[in-house]
């Protein structure tokens, strides 16, 4: 199983801490201004790995403003990175109860108890995180993947399944991506909201893993502000799963990094074959499609006997891709990195992370193609979100 | 533009959608999609339940167990009406009292596997063992119409003729139903059957009419409870207890059916239930519902009568066998008394046997006793009468015999099975008890 932790997109805090810098800015003048700027100084921190100064600069930080959210919720995240989940789960724990409306907390609350096996509790956060904030795409996207984890548990309680040795597979990718300082976030409801409801809604361009139980679902690293570096490269993490453990939902997993528009093709060492270097453009070309949303360039990727989701007919999945691609207003923008290209033949599977940014929502997944060879193209003939 | 939780919302209705189907498959189809409509309006009413019943005058079924069944008949209920958080809250309600009931998690496993994908089919976890998915099945299936098919108060099971005063209660189990009904001696109402609970029970993983040993079947007759053995003593797959009957009984050793071991009794402490067909022959009940049966046990009293299908009398059809069968054993004591020979033997099949006699010995040496006798009193008390399930018309005769006579007196329990001969009762085996 896989799991997002999110980290806290700043804008939602931007006004706090706007309020919060004003109030200091009366009390203690001049201290303010130096404190509002450790925040990134920490995020760098961790960024690189060093997590006892990161400690040390947040720890600083909230000496003057112990209640400070943003601060709370590095500081949650260093001991998390440190692997201190009793305390992680402590702080976040606190923060939410100080700052109930905030879904993240709720959200990383739930990672934790999710690598503690503690399902249950993980499923209550991730509850109080959409009862929260209703539209929360992560929280969903991890709560699926608690479901299907506690749908697990009862199957091997239910059949006497030994999964025993499913303790050490199961390991969550948590995601350390930190925020960005730019851009803006969906910090409110309302707006942010509203836009990152419609990609959220698709039942993604992803045929639904009909019978395939064993790969892993990887986490879909979300950096709910657009405007994020988002430089994760998000531990996938293999995890030979138990055979037992259901497939993964049929969630969209729109992905954010917008920034990283560069569809890393990085793939194809120089030594790669010529079939490499082809469905290695094809699938730029798809991704590239998708972007400009030129629907007649999106579906000529598409193989005739494509084998579209939930087995709909061709026509009607034809009428959902153009709603949603060509219907949704504001850019789109979906790149590709990590590819992973396997050629049998005239078939092959691509493995990458499919990046994806709309207005108000963006999201990183990893995604299979399996393409066939068409003539002198290769062609998308199944396409997985996993 | 739909939000996202209407689109899972959405999803949910598929997947219920999945299960409602799935699940309605599993339910006892009657003939039309009215009646079914009907059936699933109408939980609490009691349907059909054997094929001797008049569907004529219903009552309300009143008397209800205190097993999961009310609760799964719920969920099922939720999940039809596609409600499945309500389902889902009920299943969990229901773990917390059983936390190691199999059926539930499967549930449970569904309804939540339904929030994240999909889910056509009961047990729709890939991969699922068959053979286990389609145990919990059956097992969901059978509690399901136990629940809904109560006996009604006007029935009752057709073996129960008569018991004797000191017999409290009776045990009827239905293997077919997976069923075990637990009926009082109502002696303040001329010894009527009243229904008081029933309860799911496992029973032989090949089914019934138990043959030979180790045919993992269960026994078909009328038996009775002949010990107590206690929890302390017994392996963990026994459970709370368990209570061994006595099979083969006589008339199962002149059938030539072998074997030994038949017990009720409880279930491992790995699991809350067993599936229907799963014991070597015992007939397992849960230990909450063991327990509850145990109260009313009466070592080396309690007939425990099993039969493939319960039969079902209305009272006064009970009453008018009761009656002929009366008649039949007064008259039998009457020609003993008569000293008759002849009349007396009228009462004995051709194929009579007894454990050491053949019906001519028999014969013979009863036409030597009575010509040195000057009279007979014979009182037969205690009286028991129960049929045996099966096709063959055969009846179980228990008393205490108080014989006196000119030159002997004696006292014994006796036993005597009795057997329709065209249109005629006749006792085919009798003996001591």
């Amino acid at each position: 199983m896989a799991m997002t932790s999110q980290s806290l997109s700043k804008p939602r805090f931007q006004q706090l801490k706007t309020l919060r810098a004003l109030a200091l800015g009366l009390a203690i003048g001049f201290a303010a201004p130096a404190f509002a700027d450790n925040l990134p100084e920490v995020q760098r921190l961790i960024k690189q790995g060093q997590y006892p100064q990161a400690m040390e600069k947040v720890d600083a930080y909230l000496s003057s403003r112990p209640k400070d959210a943003q601060g709370r919720f590095l500081k949650g995240l260093i001991y998390t990175e440190m692997n201190k989940p009793a305390d992680a789960i402590a702080v976040f724990t606190k923060l939410s109860e100080d700052y109930p409306e905030l879904p993240e907390p709720y959200n990383n609350l739930a990672v934790l108890y999710a690598q503690q096996k503690q399902y249950d509790k993980a499923r209550t956060a991730l509850e109080m995180a959409i009862r929260t904030h209703p539209s929360y795409a992560i929280a969903y996207e991890n709560l699926g993947d608690v479901y299907a984890k506690l749908a697990s548990q009862a199957y091997d309680k239910a059949l006497q399944l030994d999964n025993s040795n499913a303790a050490t597979q199961n390991k969550l990718a948590l995601i350390r991506d930190l925020i960005s300082t730019s851009g803006k976030g969906n910090v409110k409801p309302q707006a942010p909201v509203a836009a990152a409801a419609q990609p959220a809604a698709k039942p993604a361009p992803v045929a639904p893993a009909p019978t395939a139980p064993a790969t892993a679902p990887s986490a879909s690293v979300v950096t709910a502000t657009p405007g994020a570096a988002s430089t994760a490269a998000p531990a996938k993490v293999a995890e030979a799963k138990p055979a037992a453990t259901p497939t993964p939902p049929p969630v969209a997993a729109p992905a954010p990094a917008p920034a990283p528009v560069a569809a890393a093709p990085a793939p194809a060492p120089a030594k790669a074959n010529a079939a490499d270097d082809d469905i290695a453009k094809a699938v730029n070309a798809w991704a590239s499609a998708w972007s400009r949303k030129d629907m007649r360039a999106y579906f000529a990727a598409y193989s005739g006997d494509f084998n579209t989701p939930k087995g709909m007919s061709r026509k009607a999945w034809e009428a959902e891709r153009e709603d949603r691609i060509a219907g949704k207003s504001g850019k789109i923008s979906v790149s590709v990195s990590d590819p992973q290209i396997s050629v049998n033949g005239d078939r092959a599977t691509v493995k990458f992370r499919q990046h994806y940014s709309a207005p108000g929502l963006s999201s990183s997944a990893s995604k299979t193609l399996v393409m066939v060879r068409s003539g002198s193209k290769w062609l998308i003939k199944e396409e997985n979100a996993r | 533009m739909p939000s996202r939780k209407r689109v899972i919302a959405a999803a949910l209705a598929v997947c219920l959608i999945g299960v409602g189907l799935a699940y309605r498959l599993q339910k006892p189809a009657p003939a039309s999609p009215e009646a079914r409509a009907a059936l699933l309006q109408e939980l609490p009413t009691a349907p059909v339940l054997g094929p001797v019943i008049d569907t004529s005058n219903r009552l309300p079924v009143t008397v209800s167990d205190s097993g999961p069944e009310g609760m799964l008949a719920s969920i099922f209920n939720e999940i039809e009406a596609n409600r499945l958080n309500n389902a889902l809250d009920l299943t969990e309600a229901l773990l917390r009292q059983h936390p190691n009931y199999r059926l539930a998690n499967l549930i449970k496993g569904d309804l939540l596997l339904a929030r994240t994908q999909p889910i056509r089919t009961f047990g729709a976890l890939s991969d699922a063992p068959v053979d286990k998915v389609a145990d919990l099945r059956a097992e969901a299936i059978v509690r399901l119409k136990g629940y809904r098919e109560k006996p009604e108060s006007n029935f009752v099971p057709r073996y129960l003729l008569q018991m004797q005063p000191d017999q409290r209660y009776a045990i009827v189990v239905d293997t077919k139903r997976s069923r075990l009904y637990l009926y009082e001696n109502d002696v303040s109402n001329g010894g009527r059957p009243r229904f008081v609970a029933d309860y799911y029970i496992t029973h032989g993983k090949l089914g019934a009419d138990k043959l030979i040993e180790g045919d993992k079947k269960t026994p078909v007759g009328v038996y009775h409870v002949t010990a107590n053995l206690p929890r302390q003593k017994l392996a963990d797959l026994y459970g709370s207890g368990a209570y061994p009957i006595n099979y083969p009984n006589e008339w199962d050793k002149q059938q030539g059916r072998k074997g030994s071991g038949i017990w009720l009794h409880g279930t491992p402490s790995d699991t809350f239930a067993r599936p229907p067909r799963a014991s070597d022959g015992c007939v397992v009940l849960t230990n909450q519902d063991l327990d509850a049966v145990a109260k009313n046990l009466q070592v080396g009293l309690t007939p425990v009568i099993i039969s493939p299908s319960v039969e079902w009398l209305s009272l006064d059809d009970w009453a008018k066998e009761r009656d002929e069968l009366n008649k039949t054993i007064e008259s039998w004591r009457n020609d003993w008394e008569s000293r008759d020979t002849d009349r007396y033997l009228r009462h004995y099949s051709k194929r009579f046997k007894s454990a050491d006699q053949s019906y001519e010995q028999f014969a013979a040496q009863k036409r030597q006793v009575n010509a040195s006798k000057e009279w007979i009193k014979l009182k037969v008390n205690n009286l028991s009468v129960f049929r045996n399930p099966g096709k063959e018309e055969v009846i179980v005769v228990t008393f205490d015999q108080d014989y006196r006579s000119n030159n002997l007196e004696n006292q014994m329990k006796k036993r005597q099975y009795w057997q329709r001969e065209d249109g005629k009762w006749k006792i085919i085996y009798e003996g001591s008890a």
